[in-house]
């Protein structure tokens, strides 16, 4: 079986016809071609794949892209503010946030909605807000420092 | 696999009388076909845009949970905060934030894993499950649920629409301990959940205790009422913390061993019991308490 939706991705919408049982992530990269979300572990354990569906965090490895349909999505593509970085991404490049970068989108996406509701997290809150993502290369200290300052300038 | 998205509850009513698996946030059924352990239904139908399963409702006979009010919702509602505590530290430590966003409590309830966090806490505040079907709707305690690991007393065709949790009287408190090895994205290698009702004199007047991960179900303690009358000492918690682990029957894993959870689900117990008096007591104690406990952080 086949189902035809649309997918609205970082504002545009994107009528696809798909299998019910595929991911979200898999629809973004191959169907609409964004490819900033990235395919981690596949199984809701590393974050890499975070994408934001009304606004909040979403596995979107481990969530059915038919169950998008309609609904505002999110991807690290978004973020940017017309041709400027957003604040978290010029943070992570000026604090030394990203090394091989495989986490970063899915470290945006957590940290842009930890940020919208809660404008000057604790490092504690950032703690927590980033705790669904892994990341295997900067021990965490330089992101933590990234999504503090960017909610300084902000 | 045949695929529909239900946007009244009948619709969801006659798909699942259809046969159609219910998914909502997707968090057990969609990972678990993923990670290879039981592959996606042959027919689901979406239920999260359902708007009358998303409410947490508060009457005299309690609070009414839908079935839809995910983990992120239940750790920060003022009502669920102040009065089933318990619910809400269990809440709080599922999963990573994206988990608690999608998970739902008729989830998590449906999917009957031993070592589910709100298992426990439900069965000590006295949850209720509200079945419906095409036919009909029934209450079922929340122990009578749960039939083993991933199996329920629900029959084929009955939806999960909301729990039910009692009033709680003046001088009560709850709280949910788990053990666990690191702060987020984890299971419980063993967890406990106690309620109190303290009497004028701050002796025990209710006590429920229930242990996670050490049963093929959540299972509740028995024998906590012959504890009742008593204050709160060190004797009494050590005696909470061996009926506990005399009821446990746990199993050996990559995890933990029989015997560690054995000992841990004592201690567990033990602190479930000593931070819901407290919280009767009227002591403000953050939630999830697993935190101010120090449990799964760096040494």
């Amino acid at each position: 079986m086949s189902i035809s939706i649309n997918l609205n991705v970082n504002g545009t919408d994107y009528p696809v016809t798909l299998d019910p049982a595929r991911n979200l992530v898999s629809v973004l990269r191959t169907e609409i071609g964004l490819t900033g979300t990235k395919e981690g572990c596949d199984d809701c354990e590393c974050g890499a794949c975070m994408v934001l569906i009304d606004g909040q965090p979403v596995n979107s490895c481990s969530y059915l892209a038919a169950q998008a349909a309609d609904r505002p999505i999110t991807t690290v593509e978004g973020v940017m503010v017309g041709d400027e970085l957003h604040p978290l991404q010029q943070a992570l490049l000026d604090e030394g946030g990203v090394q091989c970068g495989f986490c970063t989108p899915g470290m945006i996406m957590s940290a842009t909605a930890l940020l919208s509701r809660n404008a000057s997290p604790t490092e504690e809150e950032v703690r927590i807000g980033l705790s669904g993502n892994l990341c295997r290369c900067t021990g965490y200290v330089k992101i933590l420092a990234a999504v503090q300052r960017a909610a300084e300038i902000a | 696999m045949n695929f529909t998205i239900a946007s009244t509850l009948d619709d969801a009513l006659a798909a699942v009388a259809a046969g159609a698996r219910p998914i909502a946030g997707g968090s057990d059924l969609v990972v678990g076909a993923r990670h290879g352990k039981s592959p996606m239904p042959d027919s689901v139908v979406a239920i999260d845009r359902i708007d009358a399963l998303g409410h947490i409702e508060t009457s005299t006979n309690g609070v009414r949970i839908g079935a839809l009010v995910t983990h992120a919702r239940l750790e920060i509602d003022d009502e669920i905060v102040a009065r089933y505590t318990g619910l809400a530290d269990a809440s709080a430590l599922v999963g990573s934030p994206a988990t608690r966003n999608v998970g739902t409590i008729g989830g998590n309830v449906m999917n009957a894993s031993p070592a589910m966090d709100t298992g426990a806490p439900l069965v000590v505040l006295g949850a209720e499950v509200e079945l419906q079907s095409t036919t009909g709707s029934r209450r079922v305690r929340v122990s009578d649920l749960w039939t083993g690991p991933g199996r329920t007393s629900a029959a084929q065709g009955e939806l999960c629409v909301a729990v039910h949790l009692p009033t709680r009287p003046a001088l009560s408190g709850s709280a949910y301990v788990r053990l666990e090895y690191r702060r987020a994205m984890e299971i419980a290698v063993v967890g406990a959940a106690a309620s109190v009702h303290l009497d004028a004199g701050g002796g025990l007047a209710a006590l429920s205790v229930a242990l996670t991960a050490v049963a093929p179900t959540i299972i509740a303690v028995h024998g906590t009422d012959a504890l009742l009358g008593r204050q709160l000492d060190d004797a009494l918690l050590a005696d909470i913390a061996n009926l506990a682990g005399e009821q446990a029957s746990p199993i050996s894993d990559v995890r933990a061993s029989d015997r560690y959870r054995r000992h841990c689900i004592g201690v567990m117990a033990r602190r479930a019991v000593d931070a819901a008096v407290r919280r009767a007591r009227g002591e403000s104690i953050a939630v999830p308490i697993n935190r101010s406990l120090g449990i799964g952080a760096a040494p």
